[in-house]
């Protein structure tokens, strides 16, 4: 049991990533990867509402009739994505209006509806709030590693601390801009792939 | 003529896919061959038309603080904006359903051809997304809604339709093992954003 359960917590990270292996949940979140604070204040809601839900589901999913499973989901989900952006509103206003429709699109995020489908709905609630917590996580480096690149060569700067910068480094505008975003995360997939062959497709 | 810049400039500038990443799931999965692509962007450009004025009515009138004035004036500062999320969501999904259901009585050719992907669309972040940034813009009336609606939905479908032909033709590339699939993907939507950047600052 205990092996299994750090499988469950270890393969989303790497081997089962959602964003390079199950290619899940790419959609809006991209965007918020122009700076390491925004990237972790989403990476850490992400996680949240992944893990909450997938709990809740798990907890439900012996009274949730199965022709209206995909409605209820949404709703839980709905719900838990309502809390966290209360909570951002009130604690940290700044970056909830820099973050704007993007925190709201976490409902539409694939990764919670995919795990709650894949895996909460026929497992117990302990390893499904596992599961979407590290599902979450897996999702959430991918996110961080990305905004660490934009950052440093887009502004030469990490949590807003010159670092670049302060070497006489000349911003690359390029890589502020959207395109740059998918353009490393193409990178990140080829690096992960050359590593792990069997990930490659024919 | 604002209509007309608006329109225009929801197609090219804050392209859905481009500008903001929305919708990239599908937009990654269903871009294989141009013929499903256009069935698909065929459906965005439908749904969004149909959801986006109507989240657009029921902001107005239920949601935003002060729209329920109308019930009378105790009703001055309710303020219901914090179920913003659930009620788009609710409204989409259900849309989507009538709209499925409507298909496939009257259209059942145009059904078969779309498949699996109409049902797909309630949780394709662009038509969620859509509705949020008509929250965020505080459009005018439910024309300019309409338009922005439309405008997006066509943004959209022009980029899987042409990512859908890129890709068709990189078939007889040679590409390295192991950017094969999704990782050429994304450096060619990259690519592609790129170009889509020369419509930065269209005004008409």
């Amino acid at each position: 049991m205990d092996a299994k359960l750090k499988e469950t917590i270890l393969n989303p990270i790497f081997k089962g990533n959602p964003i390079t292996v199950l290619v899940l949940g790419i959609c809006s979140s991209l965007a918020v990867t122009v700076e390491m604070k925004g990237a972790c204040v989403m990476a850490l809601s992400v996680i949240l509402v992944t893990g909450l839900s997938s709990l809740v589901c798990s907890l439900l999913r012996k009274t949730i009739p199965n022709r209206v499973r995909i409605i209820i989901q949404l709703v839980v989900v709905a719900l838990m994505v309502i809390l966290v952006d209360q909570f951002l509103k009130a604690y940290a206003y700044g970056i909830d209006k820099q973050l704007s429709v993007y925190i709201g699109l976490i409902i539409t995020n694939c990764i919670v509806m995919g795990r709650i489908e894949a895996f909460a709905l026929s497992n117990k609630p302990l390893p499904s709030l596992l599961d979407g917590l590290a599902n979450g996580a897996g999702y959430g480096l991918i996110l961080i590693v990305v905004a660490f690149f934009r950052e440093l060569l887009g502004s030469g700067t990490l949590f807003g601390l010159p670092v670049l910068s302060a070497l006489g480094y000349t911003n690359n505008g390029l890589v502020i801009l959207p395109p740059m975003a998918l353009i490393i995360l193409g990178c990140i997939v080829w690096i992960q792939r050359a590593i792990q062959k069997d990930l490659q497709e024919k | 003529m604002e209509y007309i810049s608006l329109f225009v400039k929801s197609i090219f500038v804050d392209n859905m896919i481009f500008a903001y990443f929305l919708g990239m799931c599908s937009y990654l999965a269903v871009s294989k061959n141009v013929k499903t692509a256009n069935g698909l962007g065929a459906a965005v450009i439908f749904v969004l038309a149909v959801t986006l004025p109507i989240n657009y009515l029921l902001y107005t009138y239920v949601l935003k603080p002060g729209a329920l004035l109308w019930l009378g004036e105790g009703f001055a500062d309710v303020n219901l904006s914090f179920l913003s999320f659930i009620v788009f969501i609710a409204t989409i999904a259900a849309i989507v359903q009538i709209v499925e259901m409507v298909v496939e009585k009257f259209a059942p050719s145009l059904y078969s051809s779309l498949g699996i992907f109409l049902p797909l669309i309630a949780v394709n972040c662009s038509i969620l997304g859509g509705s949020l940034f008509m929250q965020n813009k505080d459009f005018a009336g439910i024309g300019e809604s309409f338009t922005y609606a439309l405008g997006s939905g066509i943004g959209w479908w022009l980029a899987i339709v042409a990512l859908a032909a890129i890709r068709e033709k990189m078939a007889y590339a040679h590409v390295p093992a192991p950017l094969k699939g999704l990782g050429i993907t994304f450096i060619t939507v990259g690519l592609m954003g790129m170009a889509f950047m020369t419509f930065m600052g269209i005004s008409l």
